[in-house]
């Protein structure tokens, strides 16, 4: 699925690359360690984190992943937006928490790999 | 590039680009028995300049700010929109080329069509001129980021085929200070745009830049800064990361998956969970780790390119 498409049917915000939406997102990896994520997400992964800092945009870019969401309305520093906009990374927010942002877009057909 | 040429990239794309790509598609719909008197409000709020009017399902015309200022202006009495909108609904299929679009906006004069889908002829959404000039900047700008890449990337296939040597070995180093997390990162991210411009195979580059990072990390958490010198050569890329210390006592023990000696703020961070070096060994065809207590810590890393097409994750 389209990252446009779950930005709208999940209602979230876009922080940074607006110009960039139009990736496949193709799985998803929910983790608030970095070395946890370098390890076990998969290229085209949606991230789902709580972290804010910029090294979130430098883990996502090393395994080119095609987004982060930022769970519980935690805002991304003003460093993290710089470092996304520059690679091109977007970044979401959203009200919901990890568990229940996970369970729709497990619905929605974005499955975790194994 | 000239300018005609940039002109006809535009009018290859509105052949390229299909209506459903630019249209808006959370469309917003007015019912015909909304009155003029409320047509502001909701036309300012949404910050739209006209839509679509609806009765249930079927649409029966369009109303635009166009409808609502001649009303304004003939100073008629306060009536609902089905009296005033164009029932003359023209419409363009989301399947349908740009170009379809282009013609319609110059044939009708209208402001905006409402886009449905071919077959089920269900409303799909809207579009205005501003969504069609949108719609072909941000594909110009792909264009362009692509055409930066290729032009690097032919860059440096020519610096190799213009260097006479039996062996050719390219040398990187990166400094990386100690306990600076705003920069943490840097030197393994610029290590791996440099690697994808020397055209090596995804999978080695994303193999050496996990490595690297997790090198580079080790260093801004424990240390007051190191260097990360990167050696490619046709057969591998070998990384060496070293730093002047304070060394680990037990080498072994850092080895175990989930031993940390990180501090509690550096683990809020989403640092130091202990995976960090064995990050590093599921990504190289070889590592080893040297330390002396006092004076500092070595990590070498080897990943063998025909190593390439073996997973980073497990």
């Amino acid at each position: 699925m389209k990252l446009t498409e779950l930005i709208q049917k999940l209602d979230l915000s876009v922080r940074s690359a607006k110009a960039h939406l139009d990736r496949e997102v193709t799985g998803g990896y929910a983790s608030d360690l970095l070395s946890d994520v370098l390890a076990n997400g998969k290229q085209g992964d949606l991230w789902i984190t709580l972290q804010i800092h910029q090294n979130i945009v430098g883990v996502a870019s090393i395994k080119d992943l095609a987004g982060i969401i930022l769970v519980n309305n935690r805002e991304p520093e003003p460093e993290t937006l710089e470092k996304a906009e520059t690679e091109k990374l977007p970044i979401m927010v959203t009200k919901m928490p990890t568990f229940e942002l996970v369970g729709k877009l497990y619905s929605l057909g974005i499955v975790g790999t194994k | 590039m000239t300018p005609d040429n940039k002109i006809s990239r535009i009018q290859e794309l509105v052949y390229e680009i299909r209506v459903g790509e630019v249209m808006q598609k959370d469309v917003i719909t007015i019912s015909p028995r909304t009155n003029m008197s409320e047509l502001r409000g909701i036309l300012r709020e949404k910050r739209i300049s006209g839509a679509p009017v609806m009765d249930g399902d079927e649409m029966v015309g369009i109303i635009s700010i166009e409808d609502f200022i001649k009303w304004l202006a003939d100073r008629e009495h306060d009536c609902p929109v089905s009296e005033k909108m164009s029932k003359d609904v023209q419409t363009l299929y989301a399947d349908e080329p740009l170009t379809q679009a282009v013609n319609k906006f110059e044939r009708f004069g209208f402001g905006r069509f409402a886009v449905i889908d071919h077959q089920s002829r269900q409303l799909l959404g809207i579009i205005t001129k501003g969504d069609i000039v949108e719609g072909l900047l941000k594909k110009l700008e792909v264009d362009h980021y692509k055409e930066e890449e290729e032009v690097y990337r032919r860059r440096v296939k020519h610096f190799f085929e213009d260097i006479l040597a039996d062996k050719v070995i390219l040398l990187f180093q990166y400094d990386v200070a100690g306990h600076d997390f705003k920069r943490a990162g840097e030197g393994a991210s610029r290590l791996k745009a440099s690697l994808k411009r020397l055209g090596l195979d995804p999978q080695v580059v994303r193999r050496v830049a996990i490595a690297t990072y997790e090198a580079e990390m080790n260093i801004v958490i424990y240390t007051n800064g190191g260097k990360i010198r990167v050696r490619v050569e046709p057969h591998g890329i070998f990384v060496r990361v070293v730093d002047s210390g304070p060394g680990i006592p037990d080498v072994q023990k850092v080895l175990q998956p989930g031993y940390s000696t990180a501090p509690e703020w550096v683990r809020n961070l989403g640092f130091g969970a202990g995976m960090g070096l064995n990050n590093i060994l599921k990504c190289a065809s070889k590592m080893d780790l040297k330390s002396v207590v006092g004076k500092g810590t070595q990590v070498y890393i080897r990943i063998d390119t025909k190593d390439g097409a073996m997973s980073e994750t497990n």
